[in-house]
């Protein structure tokens, strides 16, 4: 522990990113399923994506680390600023941006192949990111903040299939935060979990917001109105409203988003 | 129930008496001297088939020196750009080629390999095995590459993998287990292929490990062997047969020890 917490004093300061979309939009075809969408991400918080299914908030999220373009006929337009840079400008690499703006699936995605200590230093390893002595403190670091070390740390060496799926999501959250991004982005990532890993994921998520900005996509409001600072509410992929998520739930501006989370459609 | 035991047993009869015919005949006449010693004239005692033995595994190792990464490249290009015309190409003539009687790759061969070099070699037979085995391991690549979540590629993107990085560390190597025991089905296809290799490796009764010389193998010694008039061939023809089921059994078995080290739980 003592000396987990000296590696951590090496870490460069916090530098969670102010992450913006500007007049957004995606397409799949000539389908497009985001229109115009102009938020701003606050560093140090939590933001929530509310919607009902096929609104088009993962296709939102996908945006903003450039993962929606390598999808078969996919494009995107306007801009996503990650603090002052426009991470669709020609010259920046969508490699170079994914390491900054990490992405966590809906469903665990460890990789089978790897052992669990592989798998969290997976990414770091594909950008060459550090030399090999501190890849334990890396990975012991993670896992954390993945509130997983206690389960795993004496079978790091195991598959990830020997895993429960709660604690597979929470790996990939480990995998994801090794390669220390700017901004951490969620596509509901506890659709596929039980309540009492849902609860840890979603503490673990607020916990996080100190030192990654954080961008969740939910269906689940009551998930929302718990973890997160802010919410957004999307609907036929338009950003019908953005607000504090206390205001948002308690005193709605337009009559879409109240209808939603009373409950009237979706 | 009488009337499905009754077909079993019938269904089975055969090849019970055959593994119990070979092993008696085939073991009767195998002695070490069968994988060390050159084949003897006829009338002189002992001899083996160390020749045919080495020559089957180097065709079958250049036949999959050749086939393997053009086999899997073609099979990962297919599964990853399905539905495109190229891709579509690919499957169909993988199709089209693994229906080709086997003689008529052995023809294609001589007619590409055998003709434009004036004779016959251990080149022209490994490049029709390498043929056979083609289709085999595309159509078996691109299936167990369709098998990989597509997540799976997805998160290796996300995680800032490259595409080349992301296709070679993530997809193919989940996909590893199943493409290895269906290229040990390949390999043990192409070991018992005999006709193809009449007029392209067309045997030899002496050592050569050159690709530029004819060479012998296996089923062509027993070809051989087994349609000659003499009663120490013949037997030596047996022990070859059975050399060559062995081989074939036990990479059955290996390819099903490699399909079962799948990785813990898969991945939904």
């Amino acid at each position: 522990m003592a000396a987990a917490s000296a590696d951590r004093a090496d870490v460069p300061p916090v530098t969670t990113a102010r992450l913006a979309a500007e007049g957004l939009g995606a397409y799949y075809g000539p389908t497009r399923v985001v229109r115009d969408v102009t938020a701003s991400f606050t560093p140090g918080r939590v933001t929530a994506i509310v919607g009902p299914s096929g609104c088009g908030k993962s296709t939102l999220l996908r945006c903003l680390n450039r993962l929606h373009e390598t999808g078969r006929d996919a494009r995107t337009t306007g801009r996503v600023w990650l603090d002052d840079v426009d991470v669709y400008a020609p010259d920046v690499s969508a490699v170079a941006v994914r390491r900054q703006v990490a992405l966590v699936m809906q469903r665990p995605t460890p990789f089978p192949t790897l052992s669990i200590e592989q798998n969290v230093v997976a990414g770091l390893q594909a950008a060459h990111a550090r030399p090999t002595a501190d890849l334990r403190a890396v990975t012991e670091d993670a896992l954390r903040r993945a509130a997983l070390w206690s389960e795993v740390s004496h079978r790091l060496r195991a598959r990830p299939g020997t895993l429960s799926e709660g604690q597979q999501q929470r790996l990939c959250i480990a995998r994801a935060l090794a390669t220390s991004p700017r901004v951490l982005l969620l596509d509901e990532p506890t659709a596929s979990l039980d309540p009492l890993s849902v609860q840890k994921i979603e503490e673990l998520v607020y916990g996080l917001r100190d030192r990654v900005t954080v961008v969740m996509v939910t269906h689940n409001m009551q998930q929302a109105a718990r973890v997160s600072d802010e919410t957004a509410f999307l609907l036929h992929g338009e950003l019908v409203e953005m607000a504090a998520t206390t205001t948002l739930f308690t005193t709605p501006g337009d009559p879409r988003t109240e209808a939603y989370i009373t409950g009237r459609f979706g | 129930m009488a009337v499905v035991v009754a077909a079993t047993a019938f269904a089975v009869s055969p090849l019970a008496a055959l593994g119990g015919h070979l092993v008696r005949e085939g073991g009767a006449a195998l002695h070490w001297s069968f994988f060390t010693a050159l084949p003897a004239p006829v009338g002189e005692p002992g001899g083996g088939m160390a020749n045919a033995v080495v020559g089957t595994l180097l065709l079958v190792s250049i036949a999959s020196l050749m086939a393997i990464p053009v086999g899997v490249g073609a099979g990962l290009y297919a599964a990853e750009h399905r539905g495109r015309p190229l891709a579509l190409a690919v499957r169909f003539v993988s199709e089209v080629l693994s229906g080709v009687p086997s003689i008529v790759i052995g023809i294609l061969s001589w007619e590409f390999v055998v003709r434009p070099m004036g004779h016959f070699s251990a080149l022209a037979g490994a490049v029709a095995l390498a043929i056979i085995m083609l289709p085999l391991v595309a159509r078996a690549t691109e299936e167990m590459v369709l098998l990989v979540p597509s997540a799976l590629f997805e998160t290796a993107l996300a995680l800032g993998y490259g595409h080349a990085r992301a296709v070679v560390r993530v997809v193919l190597r989940t996909a590893l287990p199943g493409i290895l025991t269906a290229l040990l089905v390949a390999v043990a296809r192409v070991a018992g292929e005999t006709a193809p290799l009449l007029f392209t490796a067309f045997g030899n009764h002496f050592w050569s490990v050159s690709l530029r010389e004819p060479v012998s193998a296996l089923p062509l010694q027993i070809f051989t062997y087994a349609i000659s008039p003499y009663d120490d061939w013949r037997a030596l023809a047996w022990a070859g047969a059975l050399v060559l089921v062995g081989l074939a059994v036990i990479l059955g078995i290996a390819a099903r020890v490699t399909m079962r080290h799948r990785h813990g739980r898969r991945v939904r």
